[in-house]
């Protein structure tokens, strides 16, 4: 096998965790887009173009409460404001990539695309082949978002709440964060980041989650300035 | 008509959320400061998603023990940080929480 396929095959299977945990919720949309009143093709097509799981169940709720199209779309934007963050994140590994690799990884980069493709880039050095791994990571969380939602929308929700395969989806994130809490500054950063979200939690639109994110940032920024 | 109107609307402000800096960087020069941020990022977005969905699980704020999932994940936080092994971390925080609720 080459360096791709390697790097693509590893980045499907550092993937594969979080795709258990994402499916009962794929199939939980499409049930809930269902009973919002969207047609079945218009459920699938949300989860194909818009591809963002918390925005797609606030959108169900708007819809069924039949809020106008562009405040709807304001909201998925600000739902999906954190994405702005992992894109700056990723991009200085980007850099040197054609644009149509941009174009493609760039739709592909959900939560758990980002969470496993940064931790690796983190900790290995870097490679010719790393865009691969984004790719397989990204269509492998791509597919089964997909083939989730048509789970859902043909066959209903399918896996009992009981079995709690979405705590798959936390497990999975602390085995890549605790890496990655090398010194003070990085402890600092989760620390408060997890403090302050837990404080936001009840904003709407998950605001709590972007302004978490920015103090962890300045807290980190803010030791790291101290100890030079 | 407007659903169709909302799903494109929809994906094209979340596709150039998820594309700005991507395609921004290197064409324009980042300050230092936004650079050294960068570090902090994945530490500070994923704890900021994981630790209110373990603590608000039960749909309020329950810092007590008889918060299955706080406890399993605190286990699997010690667990990451002496193995530092991804699907060990993973299976046995799940075998933890199945027993939990199986006991409890």
């Amino acid at each position: 096998m080459n360096a791709a396929a390697r790097s693509f095959w590893d980045g499907v299977r550092a993937e594969t965790p979080l795709i258990v945990g994402v499916f009962p919720f794929g199939m939980i949309y499409g049930v809930l887009a269902l009973e919002a009143g969207l047609p079945p093709a218009s459920a699938q097509a949300m989860s194909a173009v818009v591809f963002a799981g918390s925005a797609q169940f606030i959108t169900t709720q708007m819809v069924q409460s039949a809020m106008p199209v562009l405040i709807t779309v304001l909201t998925i934007a600000i739902v999906n404001l954190r994405h702005a963050l992992y894109s700056a994140s990723l991009a200085p590994y980007l850099t040197e990539l054609p644009l149509k690799w941009k174009l493609l990884l760039a739709y592909l980069l959900t939560d758990e695309a980002y969470a496993v493709t940064i931790s690796h880039y983190r900790l290995e050095s870097d490679m010719e082949s790393k865009h691969w791994f984004f790719l397989g990571s990204g269509l492998a969380l791509w597919t089964s978002w997909q083939t989730s939602t048509s789970f859902g929308i043909l066959l209903g929700a399918l896996i009992p709440e009981s079995w709690s395969l979405e705590f798959t989806l936390p497990l999975t994130f602390i085995a890549l964060v605790v890496p990655l809490l090398k010194d003070r500054p990085t402890l600092a950063s989760a620390l408060t980041a997890g403090v302050v979200a837990v404080l936001t939690y009840q904003f709407p639109l998950k605001l709590g989650l972007v302004i978490a994110a920015l103090s962890g940032i300045l807290a980190g920024l803010w030791l790291e300035g101290k100890r030079r | 008509m407007s659903i169709w109107m909302l799903i494109i609307l929809g994906g094209l402000v979340t596709y150039f959320t998820r594309l700005s800096f991507i395609a921004l960087y290197g064409k324009i020069r980042f300050p230092d400061w936004l650079h050294r941020s960068l570090k902090y990022v994945p530490c500070a977005v994923l704890t900021a998603i994981i630790l209110p969905e373990i603590l608000f699980s039960s749909g309020h704020l329950d810092l007590s023990i008889g918060n299955v999932r706080l406890v399993a994940g605190s286990l699997a936080v010690l667990i990451a940080f002496l193995t530092r092994n991804t699907m060990i971390t993973i299976s046995s925080g799940m075998i933890i929480l199945w027993l939990l609720e199986f006991l409890r």
